[in-house]
């Protein structure tokens, strides 16, 4: 049977054919949908969110002790919260299989950085698969259950964003049976004390020597000849792009890409005129090859920032000379205006974003779609580093400037679960003087709106306790704390300015439910009235994209504003902000 | 064609629906035996950003990404990013662009851009075989304004060589089963608009 899916679907279905017992994470693009695709369609398999990645890893280890296989996915950065228990777990290895989902995100099109996360793998010892495709996703997702049993050792699966989120046709297989084990008491090989781990240390060094000769056999790795003197040494959608643009060079195809196949890969070098390494960032497999006295370019031709594409690619062949032409585009692009990404229309966030712009006060800001809040012309955040930084961040400034207008931190519901909780704690303990802005909307909105420990589902969609984010704060010790509906400009406007001169570390929770979420707010929406507008364009200046510029102009020719009724969400924030009031709610429009 | 493969680039704003779209175009690709890859980028482009497909269709499909230059078929369901896809295209290549406008918050809220006056022009100063559709208004005429994305996907199914009835069928397993009728229609009226076109 066949079907069309992503690579993250694929995944979904490779735990199922792979009898994963527990699979865990927290949502981050590109890796999302694999444990929605498995609550969605594969509910045999238990699978959760968690608070934040290394909760998610930490769980998926306790998974594999007790037994069960454990899938634990997550973006590239995600894997930088999980590196503490990566690292040692990779000391320990498992009892039941478990492999680490790695979405890395080349190009960096819904991510801060785009490190390349192999290198993750050798850093911890462990190996990785490079799928190249959705069928591989799926397939190699199956041949790393069974590396990690074998070899007793954790194992990545590294994807990218053109692998998560491609589909392409699967052939499906049958679940495959897989032994049972129990929790089994070992606390030489599980407890990483000093001692205990110099002698797991050894074990790792061990293995991985046996790793690089399941490497040099393996079927992952395989030698594709078409006679020809170039060869080309490729993994993952590199080797899918230099196929497209030279399918009949010789190939080296890595799906096994640590620890490699040096003695494999030297003969075919040798074997050949000319090689080329096309990997997409890091010189990965180009160094290792180089430090082992293997002669292969690669880097000096494809260049290691962003992604790659058969473009690039192509370009890369014509440089080495192994190609005569390059495709050029017969129409020269155009320039015309960006169209950045925005907040939504009657997005809560938007009223937080127009007071603290009004109020020039220095803003630390966090991942999540509020983020957004720094593109013109909301121009209203000052710090994006990672998820959680935003409390940290505003109490460094405030130690070293003590601006008297404030310091306020930004942070959404969902990222101040996974580690906002802890900056919070430094502020109250250290007595910093800064502001944090809670924005509750109800979800982890940025992916798609996944539920969170603040929701009261869980993935599966059981009810869950919900953790009450006033209760909690209160609880850390924060003294000043309020909430205020984000809705409501001068409100916001007031408690900032408030909680930016009280001292100590003041809350400040926003909780209105994201607009992209099944329920809307309100249901009317409001209407400009031309005979009161002036064009002042205060109102174009909060960037929502129900408002644009009508064909009516004033006596200096500037555009008036005319409301899209249709993505209006009637939250109201541009009536109060327009200073002659001609935005009004449309029942109540009353047309001359 | 270029190595027999068709390349098809979808382009609009996010929330208009391209990702359907290509969901549809791919799946008939499958049914009819072909091998297919479609690619797209999920996550901070859905707020109402630029949002591109590449769907490519062959025997053998390596890359999921579709080289500059080599676009064979461009379905825009907004005139300007039309425009600002145009240097995907082949010279002979077909363009399907709904007449829509999104103008963005950056353009009304600064002097420093402007809005094309008529993309759909500039689209044929540069390519022969530009089909504007008046999709927004077809849309309302059948009462669904999410009906452009059917329609669009009428016209573009005229130039593909997929047997029609695969379009029928992967239309009433991927759309809701109360919208089936309405989005038959639509594609009809999407593959009549592509008739006239090719007779005029």
């Amino acid at each position: 049977m066949k079907e069309l899916l992503s690579g993250n679907e694929a995944v979904a279905r490779g735990a199922v054919e792979a009898g994963v017992k527990v699979a865990v994470a927290y949502p981050g693009t590109p890796s999302t949908e694999i444990l929605e695709t498995i609550a969605e369609r594969h509910r045999s398999v238990y699978a959760q969110w968690s608070p934040n990645e290394k909760v998610a890893f930490e769980v998926g280890i306790g998974a594999s002790l007790g037994g069960g296989r454990a899938l634990v996915t997550m973006k590239h950065v995600g894997l930088n919260v999980a590196a503490d228990p990566l690292m040692t777990f990779a000391y320990t290895g498992v009892n039941a299989g478990f492999v680490v989902v790695s979405a890395d995100d080349p190009e960096m099109h819904s991510s801060q950085n785009e490190q390349d996360n192999r290198i993750f793998a050798r850093f911890a010892g462990i190996p990785f698969f490079e799928p190249a495709d959705s069928q591989e996703s799926k397939d190699m997702l199956l041949a790393g259950f069974e590396v990690s049993e074998r070899f007793d050792t954790p194992v990545m699966l590294r994807m990218t964003t053109r692998i998560s989120h491609t589909k392409a046709i699967v052939e499906l297989g049958e679940p495959v049976n897989v032994p049972e084990r129990k929790f089994v008491k070992d606390p030489a090989k599980y407890v990483m004390i000093p001692s205990n781990a110099r002698v797991r240390h050894q074990v790792l060094s061990q293995r991985l020597l046996e790793l690089r000769k399941f490497s040099e056999e393996t079927e992952w790795n395989r030698i594709e000849s078409n006679g020809s003197p170039v060869g080309i040494i490729a993994g993952g959608v590199a080797y899918q792009h230099a196929k497209e643009i030279a399918p009949d060079f010789d190939y080296f195809k890595i799906g096994f890409g640590f620890p490699l196949p040096l003695e494999r890969i030297r003969k075919f070098v040798v074997a050949h005129n000319i090689v080329l390494v096309v990997e997409e960032l890091e010189p990965f497999y180009e160094e290792q090859l180089k430090i082992a006295g293997i002669h292969v370019e690669g880097k000096k031709y494809f260049g290691n920032l962003g992604e790659l594409n058969p473009t690039r690619v192509a370009q890369g062949f014509y440089d080495a000379g192994l190609i005569k032409s390059v495709v050029r585009p017969e129409i020269e692009a155009e320039s015309l205006f960006p169209r950045p990404p925005v907040l939504c229309p009657g997005c809560p966030h938007r009223g937080a974003f127009m007071a603290l712009r009004k109020l020039g006060v220095a803003v630390t800001g966090d991942i999540g779609c509020y983020t957004l809040g720094m593109l013109k012309p909301l121009n209203a955040l000052d710090t994006c580093i990672c998820m959680g930084a935003s409390i940290g961040n505003a109490i460094g400034i405030e130690k070293v400037n003590g601006s008297a207008k404030g310091t306020v931190a930004v942070i959404g519901d969902s990222t101040f679960f996974h580690s906002g909780i802890t900056g919070l704690l430094d502020a109250i303990y250290n007595q910093s003087n800064v502001t944090v802005m809670i924005l509750d909307n109800g979800a982890t909105a940025m992916t798609g709106g996944q539920e969170h420990p603040g929701t009261g589902h869980t993935l599966m969609g059981a009810p869950a306790t919900r953790t009450d984010i006033e209760t909690l704060v209160k609880a850390l010790g924060v003294k000043n704390c309020r909430s205020v509906d984000p809705y409501d400009y001068e409100a916001t406007l007031k408690a900032i300015e408030e909680e930016t001169r009280n001292p100590g570390p003041s809350v400040i929770v926003t909780h209105r439910p994201c607009v992209l979420m099944p329920k809307r707010i309100m249901d009317e929406p409001f209407v400009v009235d031309l005979e009161l507008c002036n064009a002042c364009s205060a109102c174009f200046r909060i960037s929502c994209p129900a408002i644009a510029a009508s064909s009516e102009t004033n006596e200096r020719g500037h555009p008036k504003a005319v409301i899209d009724e249709t993505t209006c969400t009637g939250c109201m924030l541009c009536a109060q902000i327009c200073p002659t009031e001609a935005i009004v709610l449309k029942s109540k429009f009353v047309a001359a | 064609m270029t190595n027999n493969i068709h390349n098809i680039l979808i382009v609009g704003v996010g929330g208009q629906g391209v990702l359907l779209a290509s969901e549809i175009i791919s799946d008939v690709a499958m049914r009819s035996g072909m091998d297919v890859k479609k690619s797209e980028v999920h996550g901070m482009s859905q707020r109402g950003g630029v949002v591109t497909s590449h769907v490519r269709i062959g025997k053998k499909v390596y890359s999921p990404l579709i080289q500059e230059g080599e676009t064979d078929f461009l379905m825009a369901f907004e005139q300007a990013e039309g425009l600002r896809a145009i240097n995907w295209m082949r010279k002979d290549g077909i363009a399907i662009i709904s007449r829509s406008s999104l103008v963005p918050a950056i353009v009304t809220s600064s002097k420093k851009f402007t809005y094309p006056d008529d993309a759909v022009a500039e689209i044929k100063k540069k390519l022969a075989k530009v089909i504007a559709v008046d999709a927004d208004k077809i849309a309302a005429e059948l009462g669904n304004p999410r009906l452009v994305n059917t329609i669009l996907i009428g016209v573009l199914s005229s130039y593909l060589p997929f047997d029609p009835n695969l379009w029928i069928e992967t239309i009433k397993s991927l759309v809701k089963p109360k919208l089936v009728d309405i989005n038959l229609t639509a594609l009809e009226r999407g593959r009549d608009i592509s008739h006239e076109t090719i007779h005029t």
